[in-house]
């Protein structure tokens, strides 16, 4: 019986695990050194804060596996040698395979600062990494203040953690406004302001020069590139983007790029040989998308598709209208469709934008300049229905038809107050303005 | 895992002066309890309610006002009570403790003897007692009151943990007024008024209100004239005519987290421990076994109750003994073809346990009426089966395991396991309702924290995960799932029937035709 090997327990993997078993009685091996159980990474800000605890971020009780016949091993894979389709574990094992699929996701960058290794310097990516922070930072006496490197998703996690035990923040963004590679300028002043009203000491335009230590090789200080400012920390976070985590390859034949090079097909230069979610990169980017995506749904996406293919109907990653979300504090984000940030704006797209008057509430929306066709919307701390955009979308609706149907789209709790009308008087004025 | 505990929980010096007043609150309830004889009792009674009222408020400003509006589950699993800690048992054992000497030892709280007057803390309560309904209190008004008060004061603290919500803001507000008014204050009025009248709730409904056909009750119903007779009659049309309307429309929502005083403490004194229920499937079994049991136990014991205190004659009523198991036999009957029926297919094998039910109910009744003497009903006493029923449903069932166990078993281990009730509007929710808990789209990361916040132990984040709609039986529809939700993926909706159940694995953001081929198998 044909057997498969998957490299890594995340989501993309576990996803690809359960398809085949639907599909197939194939024997499937999932490999992961980082923990027993596929768990919700996106949910390990939350274990920290005491929301939950790491049995909750389970989405399969343990039975589920070998229910399942889907075999969990804990191990670190160390290499890969693709002529015998053999994998040698970190403690001496072997495993042969005959399909192998790598989704071991990413790692968090590093970008050569003097003291990058020191002890209370981590990422929040990794099991281990939250373990870490538990060491390094139980509390306010243990961690007196903590210094975020990097504003990105994980970054602004990782300071709504630490302020759930009242630990100080400082937190240093290199762009000008949070996200602003993403988000357009609107939004991305919106949530400065918010992370500001939750006592962040937010640092805009500010580089890290390098992490002190003291006697004991743990951190005591960062230094500030811009002013040479030392700020006294026992913690620093980085949090300045993730890489794919696929060191344990560069001995194989198989292509790398910054990630692990795939086709359309999310096959490597191997035959038989795989790869899925964070660490692949496709050889051309799909349409806006980037080579490599390190989102959740696209990981999920992966697994739906390649588990089609080993079960012997070969389908490309033919992912459809982009989607994504996110929550800043107290904002929740979701985006449908294109919009974006001033920098990689393309010059057909015009924004159309309204913020609420409390300051935490604020939609974009994209559309085309000539055409007035639909691209996408960012909406902030309203929910809006996936379903509908993603049909308008399809659909290729314009602006207009967007703005005078947009209430179909809400997806707030019942009783929440409505502000569909308020923001298509401000769009009917702007209209005329022009 | 983590060496030093996390101290996310400081409290502030004003949250713990309104401890203290709380604490010296119940103080004086203890020491009536031991039988301190308090003068002015109506003052000590309103200083230690006051102070509890007083006290749960000003903690809950202190810890939800100076924060801005958001989730506020810092450090849940953190905190001893509300992660089953040493203060979680204690609390427990405490609740547990009081329910027992409620139900079985009401000496112990003071309850006179025939003639005598009360004594202890039940005579600290006679003040209040006297003031609305002009009669001494009984332990059931004590413990009226404090449910009462518990649900009040704790509902305000709900509201302001959730103040960011419309609709908790709203459901909470509905919980306490009819706390307050329906289960509270206006049977007092209604006794004043007519002292003939049983104690009745009126949104209390059977089979959760299991007394309501109890042969006192009913004679005292009828004795009291129109009033009497109207509210029977109401009592008979919310089971049969209400209840279905308004479930169809609004999901058992309306009754369970909107009305019911169960529903009621639970959302409120019950929040902190709503995530101690347990997701596990094997919870799930037992559950689905359990709640059922206990609702063909309720059918039987009531049709039983009520039969015995018929007559056989056409004479004496209408209504007799041939009669009405004829009309509970018919009623039964056409409900189990209307759900075969219309819904058979749906429920594929659970319509075999439900025919194994139905026909052992009917046979049940057949053999009751068949064998049936005077005062002997299936060979057992008539009162037996009631007085059963009183004991281990009704009281040990919903009130020492049902709250006292809150802080191990979860906020709503009666309504999920035991409550007649909650299995019928179920049984219609899950079949014939526009309520459905509607996932967006592609948009769920499966994080867990709607499942880990779900009172009712329901594993949201499974069908999320798929794209699927919620539609569950035991669904109160408290909402929390969505408002716990990073990604605003879940949204409680009244719509349509059609398509409300989606057992299929619609993520959106794919490839379509990929979708449509992982929906084929």
């Amino acid at each position: 019986m044909q057997h498969i090997v998957i490299i890594g327990n995340g989501i993309s993997g576990v996803t690809l695990a359960r398809h085949i078993r639907k599909l197939s009685d194939y024997k499937i091996t999932i490999i992961s050194s980082e923990t027993e159980y596929f768990f919700s990474r996106t949910a390990l800000m939350y274990i920290y804060m005491g929301h939950m605890k790491f049995e909750h971020t389970q989405p399969y009780e343990n039975w589920f596996w070998k229910k399942n016949r889907i075999d969990l091993k804990q191990a670190y894979v160390s290499e890969v040698e693709t002529e015998s389709k053999t994998l040698h574990l970190a403690n001496g094992e072997k495993v042969n395979y005959d399909k192998l699929v790598i989704a071991t996701g990413s790692k968090p960058n590093k970008f050569g600062w003097p003291g990058q290794d020191l002890k209370g310097v981590m990422g929040m990516y990794h099991k281990q990494d939250l373990e870490n922070l538990e060491v390094y930072a139980p509390n306010n006496k243990v961690c007196k203040r903590a210094v975020i490197v990097g504003g990105g998703l994980i970054g602004i996690e990782l300071a709504e953690m630490l302020s759930s035990r009242s630990i100080p923040v400082t937190f240093l963004v290199r762009e000008s406004s949070f996200w602003n590679g993403v988000l357009p300028e609107g939004e991305s002043g919106m949530i400065n302001r918010h992370i500001l009203s939750h006592h962040i000491d937010l640092r805009l335009s500010t580089n890290l020069k390098a992490i002190n230590a003291n006697e004991a090789e743990q951190v005591k200080s960062v230094v500030i590139e811009e002013t040479g400012e030392e700020i006294p920390c026992d913690v620093v976070g980085l949090t300045a983007g993730v890489t794919p985590n696929i060191d344990f390859l560069k001995s194989s034949k198989i292509d790398l790029g910054r990630g692990v090079l795939v086709n359309r097909h999310l096959e490597t230069n191997i035959e038989g040989v795989y790869a899925i979610g964070d660490c692949a990169e496709q050889h051309e980017a799909i349409g806006n998308r980037r080579p490599i995506e390190a989102v959740w749904y696209t990981g999920r996406m992966m697994g739906e598709t390649l588990a089609q293919t080993l079960c012997g109907n070969k389908r490309a990653y033919n992912p459809g209208h982009w989607f994504n979300s996110a929550k800043f504090f107290d904002i929740e984000y979701q985006t449908y469709g294109w919009v974006h940030g001033a920098k990689g704006k393309p010059d057909y797209e015009k924004q159309f934008h309204w913020i609420h008057e409390d300051d935490d509430k604020c939609i974009t929306i994209a559309y085309h300049k000539d055409t007035d066709q639909f691209l996408g919307i960012n909406t902030f701390g309203i929910r809006m229905r996936h379903e509908t955009f993603d049909r308008w979308l399809t659909e290729k609706r314009d602006i207009h038809y967007v703005m005078e149907h947009l209430a179909e789209a809400n997806f707030d709790p019942e009783f929440y107050a409505a502000y569909e009308s308020q923001i298509f008087e401000l769009f009917k004025n702007r209209l005329q303005l022009v | 895992m983590s060496l030093a505990k996390p101290d996310a929980l400081q409290i502030t010096n004003t949250q713990k002066v309104a401890i203290l007043a709380g604490v010296v609150g119940l103080f004086i309830m203890t020491l009536a309890l031991f039988n301190i004889d308090f003068p002015q009792k109506g003052f000590f009674l309103g200083l230690s309610m006051g102070l509890i009222g007083i006290g749960t408020i000003v903690y809950s400003r202190a810890a939800y006002l100076n924060k801005l509006e958001g989730i506020k589950n810092d450090g849940t699993w953190f905190k001893s009570i509300s992660s089953r800690g040493i203060w979680g048992w204690i609390v427990g054992l405490i609740l547990t403790g009081f329910y027992i000497v409620l139900y079985f030892f009401p000496q112990y709280l003071g309850l006179a003897a025939d003639g005598g007057s009360n004594t202890g803390l039940i005579s600290l309560f006679d003040p209040l007692s006297l003031l609305l309904s002009g009669r001494p209190a009984s332990q059931w008004f004590v413990y009226g009151t404090l449910y009462t008060l518990a649900i009040l004061a704790f509902g305000y603290k709900f509201m302001l943990k959730y103040r960011h919500n419309r609709y908790q803001q709203l459901r909470t507000i509905s919980v306490m007024f009819f706390q307050l008014a329906f289960a509270f204050l206006i049977p007092e009025f209604m006794y004043v008024m007519n002292n003939d009248l049983p104690y009745y709730d009126m949104k209390s409904v059977w089979p959760l209100n299991y007394y309501i056909f109890d042969e006192w009750s009913v004679k005292g119903f009828i004795s009291a004239g129109n009033i009497g007779l109207a509210l029977l009659i109401f009592g008979i049309l919310s089971i049969f005519v209400f209840t279905p309307i308004l479930t169809y429309k609004y999901g058992k929502r309306w009754y369970c987290s909107w009305v019911c005083g169960c529903g009621g403490l639970a959302e409120t004194v019950g929040d902190p421990f709503r995530q101690l229920s347990s997701k596990k499937l094997s919870a799930w079994r037992f559950e689905r076994w359990m709640i059922h049991l206990v609702l063909v136990f309720s059918v039987v014991m009531t049709t039983a109750m009520v039969y015995s205190y018929l007559g056989y004659s056409h004479n004496d009523f209408w209504l007799t003994r041939g009669v009405f198991i004829s009309l509970v036999i018919g009623f039964l009957t056409l409900v189990f073809i209307g759900v075969l029926y219309f819904k058979g297919r749906e429920l594929g094998t659970d319509a075999k346990y439900g025919a194994i039910g139905f026909f052992v109910v009917i046979a049940a009744l057949l053999i009751m009426h068949f064998t049936g003497t005077t005062d002997k009903l299936f060979y057992i006493k008539s009162g037996t089966l009631r007085s059963a029923y009183g004991l281990y449903i009704g009281s040990i069932f919903s009130g020492v395991i049902g709250t006292g166990f809150y802080p191990i078993l979860g906020s709503r281990a009666w309504c999920r396991f035991g409550c007649p009730m909650a299995a019928i509007l179920g049984f219609q929710q899950r079949l014939f309702s526009k309520f459905r808990i509607t996932t967006n789209g592609g948009q769920c990361i499966s994080c867990g924290n709607c499942s880990t916040y779900c009172e009712m132990g329901i594993d949201v984040r499974a069908y999320a995960q798929k794209g699927e709609n919620i539609v569950r039986s035991s669904c109160v529809g408290c909402g929390i799932c969505s408002a716990v939700c990073p990604r605003g993926v879940l949204k409680l909706e009244n719509d349509t029937m059609k398509g409300r159940i989606n057992p299929n694995e619609i993520l959106l953001g794919n490839d379509v035709d990929l979708m449509k081929l992982v929906n084929d198998k």
